[in-house]
């Protein structure tokens, strides 16, 4: 069991991280306190375009051949501590860093490609040293513990964001670390989850082959890599990379007008190797989408809804309920049907 | 010099009521009828344990049982090296088998094993959730092209022809002439029935198969027998045949005394001649050749059918694969040594290739390294006898399995590995008009069928035990494979973890 959350201002107003600390904490119960996190989009503005890269080292030695590698390979604008609170509930286990960086002009045409390479030849190449997340504007801080002290421990609340995800953990099947808490990142991309990826095996395979690296030791961050190979490699809308993850089964295909049978027949032949199974419910963000998705037979729970300014996504209707009285309409998405929110103004 | 026969036949004479049935089943002259003596002599040194008299007895009054060994024990000099021996001594010929391996190399199948969901990923019951097993085979793109207007969303991308399955299961080439053509219309039946295919063998398309063509993939082998524009253009798909599990580098040979008139004109070739396909195709000596091919058959059936080349899995099978998939072909079907075979010299079938499940391994992490996984499907033959293997061969990174010797049995075949001779007791490796006569077609395409049905029924059971609702999703996962007993190195060519990790 696991417990998720997201809200999206959609008119890119920034809002301070209480609104989705209360709502993480309304669902402790679904917690057991091996790891909690956040990831919150629009909290760099003064350094927008450079991508900022939250890393956890275990020791000076991990840092120091990181700052070599990424000397070579990026341009550094800016570095400085993540700035945490002392707490006694999280002992701190990391030296936690962040760095704003751009890419050489050389590599600008390829740049996001060129990123994700610099990004996995950290966490692949330099052992103790973890990139938490990559994106630029955002930043997702994470660790062992209860979402609250988390939150306490990251000052969270002192950030101002217009895209807020949060997550805490009750983990079965992988240990828990503070590189295994969500959310999980991928330059813009987001995830958090709560279930399992039965299918790993079979999207780990297909992502390798197309040079990603699941090294992380958990089934959530083929989610991130799946929806980046999707939709900004391969250029696919959301609803037709949800269609990828989560087909609609054959039967219903069949019945459907002519164009559209081709068009998802086309996908899922395609995408066969995309498809996700098990029991799952995921919160997908980037800079101007929010998107909630469940398994094609909606195993795990999910819940949506909107008032004038903020879509909202959580596990439970009281997270919602709590931080929004004046919601529209509140409802369960069908399995593996999307919630799609976009930001309105560029 | 005789040999002593290895069955032994018991009849229970109190049983016996002297209908002499076994005298007109039995093929082999095991049980003859002695007219001066009004009694049923028993050959036993003719008896191969085909079962025929067993189960066709009307008082179940036959037994066959095996001879305990004649010989003195040795574990070097086997009772079997010395009978080859002396069988080679007399004859100075080539000693001829048939069906598949009968070596006791480790069957990696039996050391794997299925993962199983609790608690935190539940399973799905199949009788309540659906669970897909549909398959298609052959060439997919690296992805979709769209073209988006305000209204729609329109696909640019169109794709090459697939085959579509209901379940990755076929049924395997196995030509008109090493089977009866009952044997073969038997298959092609419930191959149509379950929406899954069959293929025709190198020894071209009976007319009374037409019907059932759109489920049938022809075969184009290397004595090109009854390859013509009809017959590349009726089938559903075409795979050149390379080579072939069971006798990887050598040909085929269909004795005169077989070509009958049927035969003689559906492979377009006299009565009574010899049918002998070359070892290697005679224009196809390096890869840039098999391109040929393979477009001279799209295009002479004009880009509409996929097509395969199946190759025995040899030592090198996943280069050669590769190069496969790079000259164009939609898959690769892969026959492991296990696999069956109506003849073949023993020496070749026992000694030469590698396992079906290290072929699997091989190719698909190869193909993924290369990049082009998507570009050709991976069909796995020989020696799948469950849907557990169809399941483990699938997991290590097959599209879909095809059974021979399996779907024989289906038919009634007992393998007692006689096909060769030509004298099948059930009407399947046969072209005598009397034995023909015991397989009937409705009756074999029901049991053939029924495997199938069997077959995909425990395939979903398996997909739900792991929480999959698709086969999609067992593809290629080794991680929901765990091997049992194999060394560091075989867990690493298989890709998969041990038990216990």
């Amino acid at each position: 069991m696991c417990g998720l959350a997201g809200i999206l201002n959609r008119y890119g107003k920034r809002i301070s991280g209480n609104k989705i600390i209360t709502m993480a904490n309304m669902m402790e119960p679904r917690y057991d306190g091996r790891g909690g996190g956040f990831a919150a989009y629009g909290i760099y503005p003064q350094h927008r375009d450079c991508y900022a890269l939250h890393i956890y080292f275990d020791n000076e030695d991990a840092k120091e051949l990181t700052e070599e590698f990424l000397k070579e390979h990026v341009l550094i604008v800016k570095d400085e501590e993540i700035p945490t609170r002392k707490i006694k509930e999280i002992p701190k286990r990391y030296i936690t860093w962040r760095y704003f960086v751009e890419v050489p002009e050389k590599f600008k045409n390829n740049e996001h490609d060129y990123m994700i390479s610099v990004v996995m030849g950290i966490n692949d190449g330099i052992e103790g040293a973890y990139v938490i997340s990559s994106g630029k504007n955002m930043g997702v801080f994470k660790a062992t513990g209860m979402p609250r002290d988390v939150a306490r421990l990251f000052k969270v609340e002192k950030y101002k964001g217009y895209l807020w995800l949060a997550h805490g953990r009750f983990p079965t099947n992988t240990p828990g670390w503070w590189g295994g808490a969500h959310p999980f990142n991928i330059l813009d991309w987001s995830v958090v989850h709560n279930g399992e990826i039965s299918s790993y095996g079979t999207n780990m395979r297909y992502l390798e082959m197309h040079g990603y690296k699941c090294r992380l030791l958990t089934d959530t961050e083929v989610v991130a890599y799946l929806f980046d190979l999707l939709v900004r490699r391969h250029r696919l809308p959301y609803e037709l990379a949800a269609v990828a993850l989560t087909p609609p089964f054959w039967k219903h295909i069949e019945k459907m007008p002519p164009e559209k049978k081709k068009l998802y027949t086309y996908i899922r032949m395609t995408y066969a190797p995309a498809m996700l199974n098990g029991p799952f419910a995921i919160i997908v963000a980037n800079s101007t989408t929010m998107i909630g998705l469940n398994d094609r037979i909606k195993l795990r729970p999910l819940v949506t809804a909107k008032d004038d300014e903020f879509t909202y996504i959580a596990s439970e209707e009281a997270a919602i309920r709590e931080v929004a009285p004046n919601i529209e309409e509140l409802f369960a998405p069908k399995a593996g049907v999307p919630v799609i929110a976009k930001l309105e103004v560029d | 010099m005789g040999f002593p026969p290895e069955f032994k036949v018991v009849v229970d004479k109190e049983k016996c009521i002297m209908c002499r049935r076994c005298t007109i089943e039995c093929p082999y002259g095991v049980h003859v009828w002695d007219e001066k003596k009004k009694t049923i002599i028993r050959k036993e040194e003719n008896c191969v344990a085909c079962q025929r008299c067993v189960f066709t007895c009307p008082t179940k009054a036959i037994q066959i049982e095996v001879r305990p060994p004649a010989y003195s024990p040795h574990p070097v000099w086997t009772e079997k090296v010395r009978r080859d021996i002396r069988l080679q001594a007399e004859t100075g010929s080539v000693l001829l088998v048939a069906m598949g391996n009968e070596e006791p190399y480790r069957r990696y199948f039996d050391h794997l094993v299925i993962d199983a969901c609790q608690v935190t990923n539940p399973s799905i019951d199949p009788l309540r959730e659906p669970i897909e097993l549909r398959t298609y085979l052959g060439a997919k793109p690296d992805y979709l092209e769209l073209e988006e207007s305000y209204s729609d969303i329109k696909l640019k991308t169109e794709l090459t022809p697939n085959l579509k399955l209901e379940t990755p299961i076929m049924f395997a080439h196995m030509s008109y002439g090493s089977i009866s053509l009952e044997a073969q219309k038997s298959l092609a039946m419930a191959a149509k029935e379950m929406g899954t295919y069959m293929g025709s063998g190198e020894g071209g398309l009976h007319k009374d198969l037409y019907p059932y063509a759109d489920h049938i993939i022809v075969q184009v082998a290397s004595g090109r027998f009854a390859v013509h524009e009809e017959y590349l253009k009726v089938g559903a798909a075409i795979e050149i045949k390379i080579g072939q599990g069971a006798k990887p580098g050598i040909g085929g040979h269909l004795p005169g005394k077989k070509v009958t008139e049927e035969i003689s004109q559906t492979r377009m070739i006299p009565v009574g001649s010899d049918a002998i396909s070359p070892a290697p195709h005679h224009d196809i000596y390096s890869i840039e050749d098999l391109s040929r091919l393979i477009y001279a058959l799209k295009e002479a059936t004009r880009y509409k059918k996929p097509v395969f080349v199946k190759i025995a899995a040899v030592h090198n099978v996943a280069s050669i694969a590769v190069g496969i998939i790079r000259a164009g072909a939609d898959g690769v079907v892969l026959d492991g040594f296990t696999a069956g075979t109506g003849a073949a010299p023993q020496v070749i079938r026992d000694h030469l290739g590698i396992p079906i499940e290290v072929a699997i391994a091989a190719v698909d992490q190869r193909l993924r390294e290369e990049r082009i996984r998507n570009r050709g499907s991976i069909i796995a033959s020989g020696g799948i006898r469950s849907s557990a293997d169809v399941a483990k061969a699938i997991a290590l990174g097959a599209d879909a399995v095809y059974i021979g010797t399996a779907a024989l049995i289906a038919l009634g075949c007992t393998v007692c590995k006689q096909c060769h001779r030509g004298k099948c007791a059930w009407g399947i490796a046969t072209q005598d008009p009397k034995l023909r006569k015991r397989l009937k077609p409705e009756e074999g395409a029901r049991r053939a069928a029924n495997l199938l049905r069997a077959w995909s029924f425990e395939l979903k059971e398996i997909l739900g035990a792991l929480g999959l609702n698709s086969i999609e999703s067992l593809r290629g996962n080794r991680d929901r494979l765990r091997g049992i007993g194999l060394t560091e190195v075989e867990l690493e060519v298989l890709g998969v973890k041990p038990a216990g990790r």
